[in-house]
């Protein structure tokens, strides 16, 4: 019967964790909403989180379009529906890569960064200290990060979707010589606004998923410097394995009719 | 009993695991007083101050600050009672991301909303008061020794002039002519303030200079209460070994196990 007993283990402190990260999540939001906010700190936070991520995002977008132009050309010319290219790359690119690449990019770089800011601010005491300051660390730690990442995460997304999709065309056009007009045509013709809407609607999901997990990891680390390298490994983890999981769902919910 | 406790606890439990920290601890501090806590290294000195201010919460008793029931209570009403207090940490946990003067202002602006311009003169004024000039405030903390910390921490502590101020050793690091002033410092919140102090120190020179009343923790128990003029006729043999420094006596050090 012992085998039983570390699955029983599992699920229990699974149970305990979800249960301490809705009640994480609760309480966050309950903060994201009410006075004061911090626009000061909503503002620095989204510095870090858009623009310092750019370089990052730009790079995987623009490679991203360009490869999947080449593999559409080289595949659909199988049966001849070499056409369909500039329409695959757009539509590709906003309703998943955009969103999805970027997230994962971001969950890497900011939710690393967050958790290892939070959880050494925890570990040295700087979470207690802010406590007798009567300032409350959900208010000033978690807040301003939730309400920068649900923010920022569309419009990076936005410009990875479009530098994607330049990206496709630069490839299609130079390369495996599509006229540059009839591309940029086709770019246009098939793409509905459902298309970019629901991308930038999942980017601001993750855009708060990455943030919840890194603030939650960071608060709820503890030990030294090891401590920290576990949670920062942890936010980074979840934030992916949800990312992963939420963009399933929300593809279902906005195109499975 | 002439006028209500300023802070009372009243059988105090703290446990960690199986590990009793604190079993037990019931003692009154006057308003205007200053207390001091003695006792050996891992007895639960931190551990008495962060239960007073609910950075952790006691499995059983009740803690009273001004007669009211601080133990379970609500975060907003909680905040409210944390303004009247202020504390240095042993490791004076500053903010690292702020600028030294952002630290010691950070009570100012953020819990009584003081503007930046006058909540930063305060803050070059504090330096002064624990010795340090107002260049080192646009320093990082990072940038700063240990003892230059402990001493930020001291002016981020009092910077608020709040009614109830903990000293977690506040003279441990510094040179005997520093920790001399920081003593008359704390001598001066009380008598000029008219602060309660609660203060942590092993060093026998500064309890004996900064007290009205001390008290010795042992095993999770006071084990002696009394006046400072008092302290060398306490006929407590755990006094006794403690003030005079000796190995031998009833306090027994885990390694002669
Ligand atoms: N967060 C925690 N988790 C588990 N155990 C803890 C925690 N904080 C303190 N302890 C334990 O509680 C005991 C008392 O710790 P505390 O920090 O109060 O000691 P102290 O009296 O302040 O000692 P020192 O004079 O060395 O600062 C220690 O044995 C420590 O192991
Ligand atoms: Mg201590």
């Amino acid at each position: 019967m012992n085998f039983l007993a570390p699955i029983g283990a599992f699920f229990l402190s699974f149970l305990r964790h979800t249960g301490r990260l809705i009640n994480f999540c609760g309480i966050a939001l309950s903060h994201c909403v009410r006075p004061p906010i911090y626009p000061r700190l909503i503002l620095r936070q989204m510095i870090e989180i858009g623009y310092f991520s750019l370089p990052v995002v730009g790079l995987t977008a623009i490679f991203t379009g360009m490869v999947l132009a080449l593999q559409s050309h080289t595949g659909f010319a199988r049966f001849s529906a070499e056409g369909a290219v500039a329409t695959v790359v757009v539509i590709s690119i906003t309703r998943e890569l955009g969103p999805v690449l970027a997230g994962l990019m971001v969950a890497g770089r900011i939710g690393a960064a967050m958790a290892a800011e939070i959880g050494t601010m925890r570990v040295t005491e700087q979470v207690d200290a802010l406590v007798t300051l009567a300032t409350n660390p959900f208010k000033y730690l978690v807040a301003p990060r939730i309400i920068a990442g649900f923010i920022t995460l569309p419009m990076l997304v936005l410009v990875a979707d479009i530098i994607g999709v330049f990206g496709g065309f630069v490839v299609g056009a130079y390369k495996l010589g599509y006229n540059p007009a009839t591309y940029l045509h086709s770019t246009w013709e098939y793409l509905k606004p459902l298309d970019v809407i629901s991308g930038l609607v999942k980017a601001s999901v993750f855009g708060f998923i990455i943030a919840l997990m890194g603030c939650y990891h960071g608060y709820h680390s503890k030990g030294g410097a090891q401590g920290v390298g576990q949670a920062t490994t942890n936010a980074v983890v979840s934030s992916s394995i949800l990312i992963l999981t939420l963009n399933y769902v929300l593809t279902a919910l906005f195109f499975d009719k | 009993m002439s006028q209500t406790p300023k802070i009372q606890l009243i059988d105090v439990h703290k446990s960690f695991g199986a590990k009793t920290v604190l079993d037990g601890i019931t003692v009154d501090i006057a308003p205007s007083e200053s207390f001091v806590i003695i006792g050996g290294s891992g007895t639960g000195k931190s551990v008495t101050l962060k239960c007073i201010l609910g950075l952790m919460r006691p499995e059983q008793g009740r803690i009273l600050v001004d007669g009211l029931d601080v133990v379970g209570m609500r975060p907003r009403e909680r905040e409210e009672v944390l303004r009247k207090f202020g504390m240095l940490f042993q490791g004076a946990a500053l903010f690292d991301s702020l600028k030294v003067w952002e630290n010691v202002a950070f009570g100012l602006i953020q819990g009584h909303k003081m503007e930046r311009r006058k909540a930063k003169d305060k803050a070059v004024e504090k330096l002064y008061a624990v010795g340090l000039g107002a260049d080192v405030g646009e320093l990082y903390p990072a940038e700063l020794s240990g003892g230059m910390q402990k001493r930020v921490g001291l002016a981020r502590a009092i910077a608020t002039e709040p009614e109830i101020i903990f000293f977690d050793e506040p003279t441990t690091g510094l040179d005997p002519i520093m920790a001399d002033v920081i003593n008359d410092l704390i001598v001066k919140c009380v008598k000029e303030l008219g602060a309660t102090a609660v203060s942590i120190t092993h060093d026998m020179h500064s309890a004996r200079k900064i007290s009205d009343r001390m008290a010795m923790l042992h095993r999770g128990r006071l084990v002696w209460v009394g006046r400072t003029a008092e302290v060398d006729q306490s006929d407590n043999p755990f006094v006794d070994q403690f003030i005079h420094g000796r190995a031998e006596g009833p306090i027994k050090m885990e390694l002669r196990r």
